[in-house]
C-alpha cells in the first residue's frame, strides 16, 4: 500500500476550517455554552476586582515551589472534574443501551469519551496532583528553601498546563483520539485515524511530558543535593523516599513514551513505517513499547501515595513507622521490578509460554513488597494510640480497598486466568480498584492532611466525613459489579449489549457513580466550607497533627524561605527529635536569604508550545514554525539573563520571624 | 552518598579537572577502537560472526574511554550520583533492548503470517 | 566551626546558625547528567526499533546496497575530531583564556557543521535512489536514529554558538564556566551515541 499522501492543506488555516466546530452536537453545544459562560465570569470577576496583575506577579511567574505546588493541585482538580463528568457520561450510557436502546451517545463520541477519560485521568489528573504533592512537601521535608531549578519548575507546571489546555480545546475545536488511552496502532495510524483526533492526543501528551521529565529531573536532584545537614538518606522521611523513587521512574520510563509517541507521529505525519501493517511495520512493537513506559508509571502515581500513607499511619498513631528501613528497601524493589514486569499487560498478544511465563512469575513476585509495605502499616497501627481524622479514615480505606484491587491483580497475573480476563471489565474494576483505592484516596489522605500546612487552616470535618462515606460505599457500589461482569464475560468499551440480563449490573454501577458525584460535590463544599468558616479552623501553632516531620516546624503557610535557618539533622523524625529533645527556635541573628527571582520565561514558552501544539494538530505549517522559532528564540534570549536572584533582607527574615514567636506564644 | 553538603564551604562549585594527557590518550585509544572495526568490516578478513563479536566489544570499550577520558567519570563525581545513575541507565537499557528482542522474536515468530500464503489457514 | 562538630556536653545543636549556602549553580551538572541519561533512554528506544524492525527491508534496498563505508569512516572521524577540540577549549577554559576557549568551540562547531553535511549529502543520494523514509521500516529506523542524533548535533551547534557569543559579553563567569562543562557533557555524549549507531546501523548492517 503506497504512503497516504498529506490532504490539501489551506496555506493559512491548514486543515482547520468551521466544519471543525461541533455545531450538530447538543451534548457539546451544551458543555460549551456552560463553559463559556462560567470562565466569562471568573475572568470577569478576576477583571473587575483587579487581580491580573497579583495572578502574574504572584501565582503565574512565581518559582516558589509551594505556589507552583498548589497550581498543580488546582489543575488536577479542574480536569478530576472534566474526567468525572467523561465517567458519568459513560456510566449512562452503558446503564441505558439495552434491549434495542442506542443509548444517548453515538459510537464516535462514545469512543472519544472514554479515550478522553483515560488520558486526562492519568496525565492530567493524576500526575499534576502527586507532582504538586511532592512538589509543596519535599522541599520542606528536607529543610530546604526550594526545588534545585526553580525557573524549570515554573516552566514544568506551565508545559503540563499547556498539555492540558490542548487536550480541552480538542472538545471545542476538531475531535478527540477514539482509539483508547493508549492508542493503538493500526487503529492510531493515519489510515485509519485520518482525522485530528489523534493529533491532538499525541501533541498534548508529548508537551506535558517535557513537563513531567524536567520536573522529575528537578526533584530527583533536589532530594540528592539540597538535604540538610545531617539528612543522611537513611534519615529521610518516607514520603521524600517514595518522591525520590518515584521520579527516578519519572526519568527513566517518559522519555520512552515521548520515543513511541513521536515514532506514531512520524508514521501519521511523514508515512514512515514503524508501526503500520505494511512495508515491514508491526503494531505490537508499539504496544511492547508504550507498555515499557505504562507499567512504571502506573507505580510512579502509587508510590508517593504509599510515602503519604507512611507518614499519616504514624503520625495519627502518635508512634515512629514500623520497619523504616524496610520500607525503602521495599520501595526500591518495587522501582527496579517495575521495570520487569510490562509485558502482563498484553499477555494475549502471543509471545507465547515461555515469555508469559516469565513476567507472570515477575508480576506476582513485585506484589511482595507491596505486601511488606501494609504489614508495616499494621505494625505500626498495632499498640499505637490511632486518631481518626480524616486523613487517618482515607488511610484505613485505602489498606481495605486496594489489597482487593491488588489481590484481582495477581490473580490477572497468572497468564491462563488473564487470557479470559484481559479487556473485560473485571481489568477495568482491577485498575480503578487499586488506582482509586490507592491514588485517589492516598490523595485525599493527602489533601486533608497537609492542606493546614499550605493555608493555615484546617478543613472542615463534617462535610469531609460525608465525601468519604460517599466515596467509600459509592466506589464500591461503581466497580463491584464491573468485577462480575467481567467474570461473566462482558467486554471493556461496549456500547451497546443484547443480553439484559447484565443489565441489572450496569445500573447499580451507575448508582454508584452518582454517590461518588455526591462525595466529590461534598469534597467541594468540604473546601467552600472551611475557606469560609477559616477563622474558626486556623491552625495557629504550624503543627495541628502532631507530626513528626520537618514540614511541620514551620508556620503554616510557611515563609516564603521556608526556614529562617536551615535545621540540623540527627535522626529520623527530625521534627520529633526536635520537640522531644527540646529545640530552641532561635528569634535573632538573622542572615540575607539567597532567592531565585520570579520569571514569565516559563508560562511564554510553555504558551509558545501550545501554540506550536494547536498548528501541528491541524497542519498550519507555517504557525508550526513561527511558534518553534518563538520557542527557541525566547529560551535563548532567556538564557542571557543572568540575574536571576535576589536577597531576601535579615531586617525582613526578622519581621517575619518574630511575627511568628508572637504567634507561637498567642497559642501557648 | 550522605555526604554533608557543607563539607564543600567554596564560594564556587567544583568542576571536574580536565587534562591534556586524558584527551589525548582517550582520542588515540578512539582512533584505533573506531579503524580496527572500520577495517573488519570493510576488509573481512574474519567470518562474520566473530567480526560482529569484536565490532561490539570494540564499541563498548570505545564507549568507556570515552566516559573515562572524555567525560571525566569516576565514583567519585558528584558524590558517586553520576556513576550509579549511569549503572541505573545501562540496566534499564539492557532490559529494554533485551526485552523487547526476546518479546518481539516470540511474537512474530507466533503471530506473524508465513511468506509461503499457501501454508495460511 | 562546621554545625556537624559536636562536642561532649555541648547541647545539641538544631539549627545551622553559621549557613554557608549553597554555592550558586552546584545542582547544575548533577542535573544535567540526569537529564543525558533521560536523553540516552530516548535513544535506547530508537535503537530498540532499529534491532528489531531494522531487517524489514520490505523487498527494497538493504544496508549492504546502500552504506558507504569510507563516508561513515569520514563523518566518525568528523565528529571525533570534534570531541577532542572541545577538549581544547575545555583545557583553555581552566587557563582563563576566553578568546582561546571561542577559538575550539568554532572548531568544533566546524567540525559539527562537517559531519551534519556529510550526513544530508548522504540523505540526500539515498532519497534520490528512492530509498526513502518511507520505503521499509528499515528505512524507517535508520532515517529516524540517524536523524535524531543529527538533530541533537544541530541544537549542540546552536547552543556553541550562543555559548561563544555570552562568552564574548561576560567571559569566564562562574555561570559560563558551567555552562561550557554542560555543552561538554552534552557533545561528548553524542559522540557515544554515534559509537553505538556506526557499530550497529552502519557495521552491523553491512555485516548482516
Amino acid at each position: 500500500m503506497t504512503p497516504t499522501p498529506l490532504p490539501a492543506t489551506d496555506p493559512i488555516f491548514g486543515k482547520l476550517s468551521l466544519a471543525a466546530l461541533p455545531l450538530h452536537e447538543p451534548i457539546l453545544i451544551v458543555t460549551f455554552l456552560g463553559v463559556a459562560v462560567g470562565g466569562l465570569v471568573v475572568l470577569g470577576l478576576i477583571t473587575r476586582y483587579r487581580l491580573w496583575g497579583y495572578l502574574w506577579k504572584e501565582w503565574f511567574t512565581t518559582v516558589d515551589h509551594k505556589r507552583i505546588g498548589i497550581m498543580y493541585m488546582i489543575l488536577g482538580l479542574i480536569m478530576f472534574l472534566r474526567g468525572f463528568a467523561d465517567a458519568i457520561m459513560m456510566r449512562l450510557q452503558q446503564a441505558m443501551a439495552f434491549g434495542g436502546s442506542e443509548g444517548y451517545l453515538p459510537a464516535h463520541h462514545y469512543d472519544q469519551v472514554f479515550t478522553a477519560h483515560g488520558v486526562i485521568m492519568i496525565f492530567f489528573v493524576a500526575m499534576p496532583f502527586i507532582t504538586g504533592l511532592m512538589n509543596y512537601i519535599v522541599p520542606l521535608q528536607i529543610g530546604a528553601r526550594d526545588v534545585s531549578f526553580p525557573f524549570l519548575n515554573n516552566f514544568s507546571f506551565w508545559m503540563t498546563a499547556a498539555g492540558a489546555a490542548l487536550t480541552m480545546i480538542s472538545l471545542f475545536v476538531g475531535e478527540y483520539a477514539q482509539t483508547g488511552w493508549l492508542a493503538y496502532p493500526p487503529l492510531s495510524g493515519i489510515a485509519y485515524s485520518p482525522n485530528v483526533g489523534v493529533d491532538y492526543y499525541i501533541w498534548g501528551l508529548q508537551i506535558a511530558g517535557v513537563g513531567t521529565t524536567l520536573s522529575g529531573i528537578n526533584l530527583i536532584v533536589t532530594i540528592l543535593k539540597l538535604r540538610a545537614p545531617g539528612m543522611g538518606l537513611m534519615k529521610m522521611p518516607v514520603f521524600t523516599w517514595t518522591s525520590l523513587c518515584s521520579n527516578i521512574l519519572i526519568v527513566a520510563s517518559f522519555p520512552i513514551l515521548t520515543a513511541t509517541l513521536a515514532l506514531l507521529s512520524l508514521d501519521r505525519y511523514a508515512g514512515t513505517n514503524f508501526f503500520t501493517n505494511d512495508l515491514g511495520g508491526s503494531p505490537m512493537m508499539y504496544v511492547n513499547l508504550i507498555w515499557i513506559w505504562g507499567h512504571p508509571e502506573v507505580y510512579i502515581l502509587i508510590l508517593p501515595l504509599f510515602g503519604v500513607f507512611s507518614e499519616v499511619t504514624s503520625t495519627f498513631s502518635g508512634k515512629k513507622l514500623f520497619g523504616y528501613t524496610s520500607m525503602v528497601y521495599a520501595t526500591v524493589c518495587i522501582t527496579i521490578l517495575s521495570y520487569l514486569v510490562w509485558l502482563h499487560h498484553f499477555f494475549t498478544m502471543g509471545s507465547g509460554a515461555s515469555v508469559n511465563s516469565f513476567f507472570g512469575i515477575t508480576t506476582m513476585v513485585i506484589s511482595i513488597p507491596t505486601g511488606a509495605k501494609l504489614f508495616n502499616w499494621l505494625f505500626t497501627m498495632y499498640r499505637g494510640r490511632i486518631r481518626f481524622e480524616l486523613p487517618m479514615m482515607w488511610t484505613i480505606a485505602f489498606m481495605l480497598t486496594f489489597v482487593v484491587g491488588g489481590m484481582t491483580g495477581v490473580l490477572l497475573a497468572v497468564p491462563p486466568a488473564d487470557f479470559v480476563l484481559h479487556n473485560s471489565l473485571f481489568l477495568i474494576a482491577h485498575f480503578h480498584n487499586v488506582i482509586i483505592g490507592g491514588v485517589l484516596f492516598g490523595l485525599f489522605a493527602a489533601i486533608n492532611y497537609w492542606w493546614p500546612k499550605a493555608f493555615g487552616f484546617k478543613l472542615d470535618v463534617f462535610w469531609g466525613k460525608i465525601s468519604f462515606w460517599c466515596w467509600v460505599v459509592g466506589f464500591w457500589l461503581a466497580f463491584m459489579p464491573l468485577y462480575i461482569l467481567g467474570l461473566m464475560g462482558v467486554t471493556r468499551r461496549m456500547r451497546v449489549f443484547d443480553d439484559p440480563s447484565l443489565q441489572i449490573w450496569f445500573v447499580i454501577a451507575a448508582i454508584g457513580a452518582g454517590v461518588i458525584a455526591c462525595g466529590i460535590a461534598a469534597m467541594l463544599i468540604q473546601f467552600g466550607v472551611s475557606i469560609w468558616k477559616r477563622k474558626e479552623l486556623a491552625d495557629e501553632s504550624g503543627d495541628p497533627w502532631h507530626g513528626r516531620t520537618l514540614e511541620w516546624a514551620t508556620s503554616s503557610p510557611p515563609p516564603d524561605y521556608n526556614f529562617a535557618f536551615t535545621p540540623v539533622i540527627h535522626n529520623l523524625d527530625a521534627w520529633y527529635d526536635m520537640k522531644t529533645r527540646g529545640h530552641e527556635r532561635p528569634v535573632d541573628g538573622f542572615r540575607d536569604i539567597h532567592m531565585p527571582s520570579n520569571t514569565g520565561t516559563g508560562i511564554i514558552l510553555a504558551g509558545f508550545c501550545l501554540a506550536m501544539g494547536f498548528a501541528l494538530v491541524w497542519h498550519i505549517w507555517w504557525l508550526v514554525i513561527a511558534s518553534f522559532a518563538a520557542t527557541i528564540a525566547y529560551a535563548i534570549f532567556h538564557t542571557f539573563n543572568y540575574k536571576r536572584d535576589f536577597d531576601i533582607p535579615a531586617a525582613t527574615v526578622a519581621a517575619v520571624e518574630a511575627a511568628r514567636t508572637r504567634q507561637l506564644a498567642a497559642g501557648a | 552518598m550522605s555526604a554533608d553538603p557543607h563539607a564543600a564551604g567554596h564560594d564556587e562549585i567544583e568542576l571536574p579537572h580536565a587534562s591534556m594527557r586524558d584527551y589525548v590518550i582517550g582520542f588515540v585509544l578512539s582512533v584505533i577502537l573506531t579503524a580496527v572495526p572500520f577495517w573488519l568490516v570493510m576488509e573481512r578478513p574474519l567470518p562474520a560472526g566473530a567480526t560482529a563479536a569484536i565490532i561490539m566489544a570494540f564499541a563498548a570499550v570505545q564507549i568507556v574511554v570515552h566516559m573515562i577520558f572524555f567525560l571525566h567519570m569516576s565514583p567519585k563525581a558528584e558524590g558517586g550520583w553520576s556513576i550509579t545513575s549511569l549503572t541505573f541507565t545501562i540496566i534499564v537499557v539492557v532490559i529494554m533492548l533485551a526485552g523487547s528482542l526476546w518479546v518481539m522474536h516470540h511474537l512474530n515468530t507466533n503471530m506473524m503470517p508465513p511468506h509461503d500464503v499457501s501454508q495460511l489457514p | 566551626m562546621s554545625a556537624n562538630t559536636v562536642t561532649a556536653g555541648d547541647p545539641v545543636q538544631f539549627y545551622d546558625l553559621d549557613e554557608h549556602a549553597h554555592p550558586e549553580g552546584h545542582s547544575t551538572m548533577l542535573g544535567f547528567w540526569i537529564y543525558l541519561m533521560s536523553d540516552c533512554l530516548i535513544f535506547a528506544i530508537l535503537f530498540a526499533c532499529f534491532a528489531v524492525l531494522g531487517g524489514n527491508y520490505a523487498a527494497g534496498p538493504a544496508p549492504k546496497d546502500l552504506f558507504d563505508l569510507p563516508l561513515v569512516a569520514l563523518n566518525t572521524a568528523m565528529l571525533l575530531f570534534s570531541s577532542i577540540t572541545y577538549g581544547f577549549a575545555v583545557l583553555q577554559m581552566q587557563q582563563g583564556k576566553v578568546k582561546g576557549v571561542q577559538l575550539w568551540l568554532a572548531i568544533t562547531g566546524l567540525f559539527g557543521l562537517a559531519f551534519l553535511g556529510i550526513e544530508l549529502y548522504e540523505f540526500h543520494h539515498l532519497i534520490e535512489i528512492g530509498a526513502t523514509p518511507q520505503r521499509s521500516a528499515f528505512l524507517s529506523s535508520f532515517f529516524t536514529l540517524v536523524g535524531t542524533h543529527g538533530l541533537h548535533v544541530t541544537f549542540g551547534i546552536v547552543w556553541l554558538l550562543v555559548l561563544m557569543v555570552q562568552l564574548g559579553k561576560h567571559g569566564l563567569i562562574a555561570a559560563n564556566k558551567r555552562r561550557v562543562m554542560c555543552l561538554s557533557m552534552f557533545w561528548h555524549f553524542l559522540d557515544v551515541v554515534w559509537i553505538g549507531v556506526f557499530t550497529i546501523v552502519y557495521l552491523m548492517g553491512v555485516l548482516r
